[in-house]
């Protein structure tokens, strides 16, 4: 068989033969056949397996119980290689963006609680630093504590339950998944707790927080924290030397540091590449540079360093969390000169970033001096984590691509928005 | 497996893994389990289950779930403390409230509101209405059991349904409502004050 290329496969099967350049009709113009494919059925037009019909297109998701949400991966398979991957999403787009742009300030903090809802503290004061900065407001003494101890918290609380899923889509069936979610259980309690809801917390405003934390509250808090290490002992003794575990995660699903960086790669993601780049270091934000912390950095980039990058996070927040409960002051949680009703504030623009359990998340607002932002974008970083999945499962099988997703750390509420 | 399958494709995948013995980390974590199980049946710490439907945890008193109104005496619709000044209704997020004001024989505006409506199917209980009232009528009620037989039943709640007594608001958050009181300047009520619908009954 002669070597063809799909557009002329293509015209030969709808009868139009050798179309010649001047077209079947002399007089009337005719485009020159297409370089590549009229279609997207064969994805590799060069490969000879595909030629011969070997390879296997599969749509995993968006109902696929292992996708993490609506989520679809376009795979096309070669035995059970893949040889291409294509996420799809938009599935779970709520027009988050414009929907804040229509309403005033205050109105967009419980939305950004539903972005990652894992993580809604994070969320909320990567907003509030952004109108924070942008209306030259700030926060109480005892506010930023309180901010960087329910930040921390929620790290723990969102690498918990990832380590936890992690494990499950690897096949170690609810068992790390329950053990992760009592301990998320407690930490959830406490959210409720100070914030009177256990995920949509609704907790940080422009110049402060909404309530006070009681001592009882912050007791607690001490005796959580204090717990969490035996935890940690335990999910470690549990499954880190565990021979299965191992092998399917070492070496599986690589990311060099070089394209991490290029893709704008953040979060726990780049540090298992080897780059050391954590917000909290680079531009601290908050009362960040008062805490003496390490930053976690892996070696190879795969899926194993990602779940240990995890660990060790885990073990650095409770370090953070030791130091800041016990210097927490006295003192109000709210700035008194903040407005929640009629903020208005000046014309200008701010990016106020933070150091998201997931990654670098921002809010880039722009005002025009009106009680609503004139421009809200978030940088989401699962949305930009999940754009390199391709490189890093292409060569790998489909169930390693699950768990390739899975290390990615992504809730669907914030890739989509 | 797929551990192999790495080694095929060119990754370095077992040399890491391979410890003194095989299957030890599998023996290790199975221990851990076993700790786990066994300690269920004597640690209370271990036993986190709560039978939900038999059993319930005290909500915390900052719990929130769907607005209520407050009012204060014994006329539910009287005594509203609501002004029907709309400040709710402006700043919802999910524009949930739908409030007309009364007027008067004469057509003169009155302070209480004619229709005060909440559609909590919409309602994301954030709780910002509660925050922006200046008059602590509008607040947050900790029932949360609000399941309905259709999309179109008690979802949507009328003034006469929003509204809860004064002492049911010190009942479910009491340092919240002792501040209203202060606020406000009226007495609180008796602390053994017929709880007219206690959490569990008020849906």
């Amino acid at each position: 068989m002669s070597r063809q290329t799909e557009g002329q496969q293509f015209a030969s099967a709808l009868g139009m033969g050798n179309a010649s350049p001047e077209g079947p009709r002399g007089d009337s113009p005719v485009l020159p056949p297409p370089a590549g494919p009229l279609y997207e059925a064969k994805p590799k037009p060069g490969s000879a397996r595909a030629a011969e019909g070997e390879t296997l297109e599969v749509a995993v998701g968006p109902h696929h119980p292992s996708t993490h949400g609506v989520f679809r991966m376009d795979v096309v398979l070669d035995g059970e290689r893949i040889i291409s991957l294509k996420p799809r999403f938009g599935y779970l787009h709520r027009n988050h963006e414009k929907l804040c742009e229509g309403g005033t300030y205050l109105m967009a903090i419980p939305y950004t609680d539903r972005l990652d809802y894992f993580c809604s503290l994070t969320n909320n004061w990567a907003y509030v630093l952004a109108v924070e900065k942008l209306a030259g407001v700030e926060a109480p003494e005892r506010a930023e504590y309180l901010r960087v101890i329910t930040a921390e918290l929620t790290r723990l609380l969102n690498h918990s339950c990832l380590v936890g899923f992690l494990l499950q889509d690897m096949g170690a069936m609810g068992t790390p998944l329950m053990y992760a979610f009592r301990e998320r259980e407690k930490l959830v309690d406490l959210f409720e707790e100070l914030t009177g809801a256990r995920m949509m917390c609704n907790y940080m405003r422009f110049g402060g927080c909404r309530t006070d934390a009681s001592a009882g509250w912050l007791e607690r808090t001490r005796r959580v924290v204090d717990d969490f290490p035996r935890f940690l002992d335990e999910f470690e003794d549990l499954l880190t030397s565990n021979e299965i575990l191992l092998a399917r995660t070492q070496g599986v699903g690589k990311l060099s540091a070089e394209l991490a960086i290029n893709a704008g790669v953040t979060g726990p993601m780049l540090r298992a590449s080897g780059v050391a780049y954590d917000i909290r270091k680079a531009a601290p934000y908050g009362i960040y540079e008062r805490f003496a912390f390490r930053v976690p950095v892996g070696e190879h980039g795969d899926v194993y360093d990602r779940y240990m990058i995890r660990m060790l996070e885990m073990r650095e927040s409770v370090r953070i969390l030791k130091q800041a409960l016990k210097e927490i002051p006295e003192g109000p949680v709210l700035n008194p000169k903040a407005r929640r009703r009629n903020f208005r504030p000046p014309v200008g623009e701010a990016y106020g970033r933070l150091e998201a359990p997931k990654g670098e998340l921002g809010f880039y607002l722009i005002s025009d001096g009106s009680p609503r932002p004139y421009r809200f974008r978030i940088r989401a970083p699962s949305f930009i984590n999940l754009t390199i999945l391709e490189d890093m499962c292409l060569g790998h099988t489909l169930q390693d691509a699950v768990i390739i997703l899975g290390s990615v750390d992504i809730v669907m509420g914030e890739v989509d928005r | 497996m797929s551990g192999l399958g790495n080694n095929a494709s060119g990754t370095p995948g077992e040399e890491k893994g391979a410890s003194s013995m095989l299957g030890l980390g599998i023996l290790k974590g199975l221990g851990v389990t076993l700790r786990n199980f066994l300690g269920s049946y004597r640690d209370p710490e271990r036993l986190i289950t709560v039978e939900y439907p038999e059993e319930r945890l005290p909500l915390p008193e900052q719990s929130r779930a769907f607005p209520m109104l407050i009012y204060d005496g014994e006329d539910p619709i009287g005594g509203l403390r609501c002004v029907a000044c709309k400040i709710c209704e402006k700043e919802c997020p999910s524009q949930c409230i739908y409030i007309v004001k009364d007027r008067d024989a004469r057509g003169r505006p009155m302070k209480r509101p004619k229709i005060f409506d909440l559609d909590i199917s919409t309602c994301m209980g954030c709780g910002i209405c509660a925050e922006v009232c200046p008059f602590d009528s509008i607040k947050m009620d900790a029932a949360y059991e609000r399941s309905a037989e259709s999309r179109f039943e008690r979802l949507l709640l009328r003034k006469e349904d929003l509204a809860k007594p004064n002492a049911y608001y010190h009942k479910i958050h009491p340092t919240e409502a002792a501040e209203a009181d202060a606020r406000l300047g009226i007495a609180s009520p008796e602390p053994e004050a017929p709880p007219e619908g206690a959490p569990e009954k008020a849906a």
